[in-house]
């Protein structure tokens, strides 16, 4: 259930949603009126309002999106759009409510970024087991052909549910017929990805915004956020909040004014995760004063990521919380690179005997040693983002895991799991 | 200025690069190795070259800026 931060300007993209149900043709017209068309918005203006924007991607890495569709347009070949809605960060649900929906807001922006990159193509790609993504995506398709909004050649792609699946280069081979597996770059999908054509790969909140811009303006947009950090941004909110949800947000909101449009705490926490699984895991001390965006954040070592923001009570085991993840995370690794197969499995068997209160010696030198240098050594940001979040789990927990590593699990290892993923499924990779 | 790069997807961890260049290169506790970010000293190009060379899976690059 999405619900919405009280302020002056927002909602914005989630101003149209219809307590659940599709937001049809008629409904999203409605709200946001037509589509400027080719001659009243031309690729070169359209970039132009893109660019003072200061529009960033929202899929986690906060690439200026102007730059992207630049460099595609740019590059030598037909170009393809692909919507990225693979949101698979297990707690993030943001992707699949715009994909379920507000389909024409996502399927707006595509066709605007196809105009501005050149595209004749699209693709639209959602995690398989998303049913109502695909339903939603099909239905509104159905009803843009009827009406003929669009321009552009759209199909969808129904990806593996699997974290890297989302990963850009991983993508782009599902798409192309391989595994959902990262590639070493270059060549960067903007310069050949999709049928080994420029690809622009865009994520469905950041297409989604650049249908608000088209219509609205740069200036618009900016009338939100910071200098730095533009707009409005969707963030999943799970744990100890009374109302969790995808909530949509200034940048730069203090996370307790987040906590208060969720209906306040449910009760202590032990810590905050900020950024998803790839994350960092900050005090509760202080967490209501954390400025949501990456520039404030960033003093603190973490990230806004996709936006996806757990509240762990205070009842739960930061412990059993961590080892869990780092134990999902190494069993989703890609298995292609050394340093990401061998590191990610040693941390997380290193962390489980901590936990265990069987850990050697070593395993807490041993830890700091892998977590130093397993950034970077990867073909995509899988060890980076295990190496980051556990780093953080041993500062912010740091009396707890020395807990665990002289008595062994605590009453709260027990408790139901906040942090939650999909089971590994018996297809093999 | 070049740099040191490794394909992480074609390395397997044969380790000649750190055996010929241990001064830029060292071997993680598997045998990956680890490589300095910096450029490449002016004194140290040619053995960097020649541990590229040697790398049987031709996952070591030298990448210039």
């Amino acid at each position: 259930m999405a619900t919405l931060v009280t302020q002056v300007g927002l909602p914005r993209l989630l101003s149209a949603l219809a307590g659940g149900e599709m937001v049809d043709l008629g409904r999203h017209l409605d709200s946001h009126g037509v589509l400027p068309s080719s001659t009243q918005l031309d690729a070169g203006s359209l970039l132009d309002q893109v660019d003072r924007s200061g529009l960033r991607g929202r899929g986690g890495a906060a690439f200026p999106t102007a730059t992207k569709l630049r460099a595609v347009r740019g590059a030598r070949g037909p170009a393809i759009v692909v919507a990225n809605g693979c949101e698979s960060e297990p707690i993030s649900a943001k992707d699949a409510l715009l994909l379920s929906e507000l389909p024409h807001l996502v399927l707006d922006g595509v066709e605007l970024a196809a105009r501005a990159v050149g595209a004749a193509e699209a693709i639209v790609a959602f995690e398989a087991p998303n049913g109502a993504a695909r339903e939603s995506l099909e239905i509104a398709l159905s009803e843009r052909r009827a009406e003929r909004v669009d321009s552009t050649r759209f199909s969808l792609f129904a990806a593996q549910e699997r974290f890297l699946s989302g990963q850009e280069t991983a993508l782009v081979s599902q798409i192309n017929g391989g595994p959902p597996k990262p590639t070493f770059v270059p060549p960067r999908p903007t310069d050949r990805g999709v049928g080994r054509r420029p690809t622009l790969i865009s994520n469905v909140e950041t297409l989604a915004n650049l249908a608000l811009i088209a219509r609205y303006g740069a200036a618009w947009f900016r009338e939100l956020g910071t200098d730095a950090e533009t707009g409005s941004r969707l963030v999943t909110l799970a744990g100890a909040v009374e109302q969790p949800g995808v909530y949509e947000i200034e940048c730069g909101t203090a996370l307790g004014a987040l906590f208060a449009a969720a209906g306040g705490l449910s009760g202590e926490l032990a810590g905050v995760l900020v950024g998803g699984y790839f994350g960092s895991w900050l005090p509760a001390l202080g967490a209501g004063a954390l400025e949501l965006s990456n520039e404030a954040l960033g003093r603190h070592g973490a990230a806004l990521g996709c936006g996806a923001i757990v509240a762990l009570p205070a009842r739960s085991c930061s412990v059993a919380e961590t080892v869990r993840v780092a134990i999902y995370l190494a069993t989703e690794t890609a298995g292609q690179c050394g340093p990401c197969v061998h590191g990610t499995a040693a941390i997380a068997r290193t962390l489980h005997g901590i936990a265990e209160g069987k850990g050697s010696a070593t395993a807490f030198g041993d830890l700091e040693r892998w977590v130093a240098e397993l950034p970077g050594r990867g073909a995509c940001h899988h060890p980076n983002g295990l190496a980051h979040f556990v780093s953080t789990a041993l500062r912010t927990f740091k009396s707890q895991f020395a807990d665990h590593a002289r008595h062994g699990p605590c009453d709260g290892c027990a408790a139901a799991p906040i942090l939650t993923f999909p089971q590994p499924d018996p297809v093999p990779r | 200025m070049t740099r040191i790069r490794v394909n992480p997807v074609g390395c397997v961890g044969h380790g000649l690069c750190a055996e010929i260049l241990p001064e830029l290169i060292e071997l993680d506790d598997w045998g990956y190795p680890i490589v300095g970010r910096g450029s490449i000293p002016p004194g140290l190009e040619a053995h960097a070259r020649r541990a590229a060379d040697a790398c049987p899976t031709l996952a070591l690059l030298l990448e210039r800026d």
